[in-house]
């Protein structure tokens, strides 16, 4: 089971390496995207894959039962959810401030534009 | 319980701004007042760590390895104690400078934030948590990067962000291996179960949370954002991020690879001297090829950023000692340099040095400033900045790391020259250059009190250089044998 959702993790993290080298500015923001995902899926897998109890303390005890799933890695992918989600709609927004600013997305044609610049 | 003020404070200082908004004087009158509770309580902190060891806060009462647990030692108390005093001068700058600004309120917020962000970097004991507080270290920052909206702005801190979020992103990986590999993320049992994992295991993870933290800290590949983003921001934020923001990177770098990670059975070592030195060179060689002060300084920051990065490598207490008292000289120094080059700025329109000149003539004070501060930022007795130079090269002489040694010497000397050339360019050439803005009595005040304490803290550091040493000394040493550390967190066992 982990190794299946391990090279799942694997091909993810290839497709936004792949789209971050691209030199459209939304695609950029997409391989941040499939980025992050993938890094909050292997978080999930570091603690590890396995048929358990819920962790879930039953009424009669005090401690939860002896096979139950590890919730500590649930807690953190939750949080690097909402936080990661927070930033690429920041991204967003300062990618479209980006693009209002000079009228294209393309990285190079805003290079060569702003080296046109400094010669004139 | 004093540990969590220190970020509290400047979080509900942040929150007031943003809630309260009729009146501008009660929001500075709100920030001196709440920084300078800050630093009494950050110097209560510091007392109580000197004479007795290190300090701990459980966050909701769960014990060490469960919870979340602040920790304040030596390094962190006086890491504290210099930010804190720091913000403090440079708040009447604040005022004057982004006064005359449409969006200056949310600079104050911001600004509160990122200083509340920090201190959570330097006080937390827990992996996962500094993630957290290195996020919003992140927002705080490209926000104030993106305030003032211009296409260059917008361009730094699109740069910036891209790369800082791939490096928060890596982090976080870094992070779960190492939360599968030993199952706990409270740095102080990190540090024994670290030591038990295969030395190929941990070398994989030093070295991804390595490739996270050299984008924070701008080491060499990857520094291209701070060039990129640093001189199109307004001169009080320009020097507020000097001081704070590659320079909480090394502070981390330095607490995980001594309490995490033990530097010297890894095999790193060769590798962080190649970064140092490539960071130092191409640093400094940027800084004499720019004609503008902030840029010029910008890249002297990713300069002085590889001798930090050499006295973690060669690993002695007395090493160690050298980059912290480094560090702080320069946060001080590089932040007075950023300041002067702000109120040339404000005063003529502009920090090139082809269109300025006449400083000497017009400002003879500031150039007195101005000379002590860049000074003492090429290192020279018995300014701040020699002391730790000195110290680092002594070090990695006696511990046969040569080549590093003459880099750094070789490096000082390109740094002397991009200083004169600032002097000559500002200072001493005539030029037809008219002055655009009169400052009034109360802005010059506002504008000179920083300046002047910060250049007095440069001259004056040399009489207590001997017992400061002393400290760091011990202080290096609690870092490389962290048994009181791990003992205060972890309990008796």
């Amino acid at each position: 089971m982990e190794i299946l959702w391990c090279s799942v993790v694997g091909i993810l993290f290839g497709i936004s390496i792949y789209l971050m080298l691209e030199r459209h500015l939304l695609r950029v923001v997409f391989g941040l995207i499939l980025l992050s995902n993938s890094v909050n899926l292997s978080l999930f897998i570091c603690g590890r894959l396995t048929r358990a109890n819920p962790p879930l303390i039953p009424s009669n005890m005090n401690i939860p039962l002896s096979n139950s799933a590890n919730s500590l890695p649930q807690a953190l992918v939750l949080t690097a959810i909402v936080i990661s989600f927070g930033f690429i709609l920041f991204t967003l927004s300062i990618a479209y401030r980006f693009y209002k600013a000079n009228q294209t997305a393309d990285i190079y044609r805003v290079q060569e534009a702003t080296q046109e610049e400094e010669k004139s | 319980m004093a540990l969590i003020f220190p970020i509290l404070l400047p979080f509900f200082v942040g929150l007031t701004a943003i809630i309260y908004k009729r009146s501008n004087f009660i929001l500075y009158t709100i920030s001196i007042i709440s920084a300078l509770l800050n630093l009494i309580f950050i110097t209560y902190i510091l007392h109580k760590v000197v004479y007795s060891g290190p300090q701990v806060v459980f966050i909701g009462d769960w014990p060490a390895p469960f919870g979340i647990s602040l920790v304040a030692d030596r390094l962190s108390a006086l890491m504290m104690f210099v930010i804190g005093f720091i913000s403090l001068t440079l708040l009447p700058y604040f005022k004057v400078d982004l006064g005359q600004k449409k969006s200056h309120r949310l600079y104050y917020v911001l600004i509160h934030f990122l200083m509340a962000a920090s201190y959570g970097v330097i006080l937390t004991g827990d992996l996962f948590n500094l993630y957290v507080w290195l996020e919003v270290i992140l927002v705080s920052s490209v926000g104030l990067m993106s305030l003032e909206g211009g296409k260059q702005n917008i361009q730094g801190s699109l740069k910036y962000l891209i790369l800082n979020i791939i490096s928060t992103l890596v982090i976080l990986l870094a992070v779960a291996f190492l939360y599968g590999n030993t199952g706990t993320l409270n740095m102080a049992d990190l540090h024994t179960k670290v030591s038990l994992l295969p030395v190929s295991t941990s070398l994989i993870i030093a070295g991804l949370f390595l490739f996270g933290f050299a984008i924070k800290a701008a080491l060499f590949p990857v520094n291209s954002w701070l060039p990129a983003s640093y001189p199109t921001l307004p001169s009080a934020i320009v020097a507020f991020f000097a001081m704070l923001q590659t320079k909480v990177v090394i502070y981390i770098f330095l607490r995980v690879y001594t309490l995490i990670f033990v530097l010297d059975s890894l095999g790193l070592q060769p590798l962080l001297f190649l970064l140092a030195g490539f960071t130092m060179v191409m640093g400094v060689l940027g800084a004499t090829s720019r004609e503008s002060i902030k840029e010029i300084l910008s890249f002297h920051i990713i300069s002085q950023i590889g001798y930090m990065i050499m006295g973690l490598t060669i690993y002695t207490p007395l090493a160690i000692a050298g980059a912290i008292l480094f560090m702080f000289h320069n946060m001080i120094v590089k932040t007075n340099l950023f300041l002067i080059g702000g109120i040339l700025e404000r005063k003529y329109g502009t920090d090139s040095l082809l269109k300025l000149g006449n400083g000497y003539r017009v400002l003879p004070w500031l150039s007195i400033l101005f000379i002590i501060s860049a000074f003492s930022l090429a290192g020279f007795p018995p300014l701040s900045g020699f002391w730790g130079k000195f110290v680092l090269v002594k070090e990695s002489f006696r511990t046969e790391n040569v080549l590093i040694a003459v880099i750094s010497l070789i490096v000082s000397i390109f740094t002397l020259y991009s200083m004169t050339k600032i002097w000559a360019g500002a200072f001493l050439k005539s030029s037809e250059n008219k002055r655009v803005y009169k400052l009034s009595q109360m802005e010059r005040l506002e504008y000179y009190l920083p300046v002047g304490i910060l250049a007095f803290i440069a001259i004056s550091v040399c009489i207590a250089m001997e017992p400061l040493i002393i400290l760091l000394t011990k202080t290096a040493q609690d870092l490389l044998n962290p048994q009181a550390y791990v003992r205060a967190v972890m309990g008796g066992a």
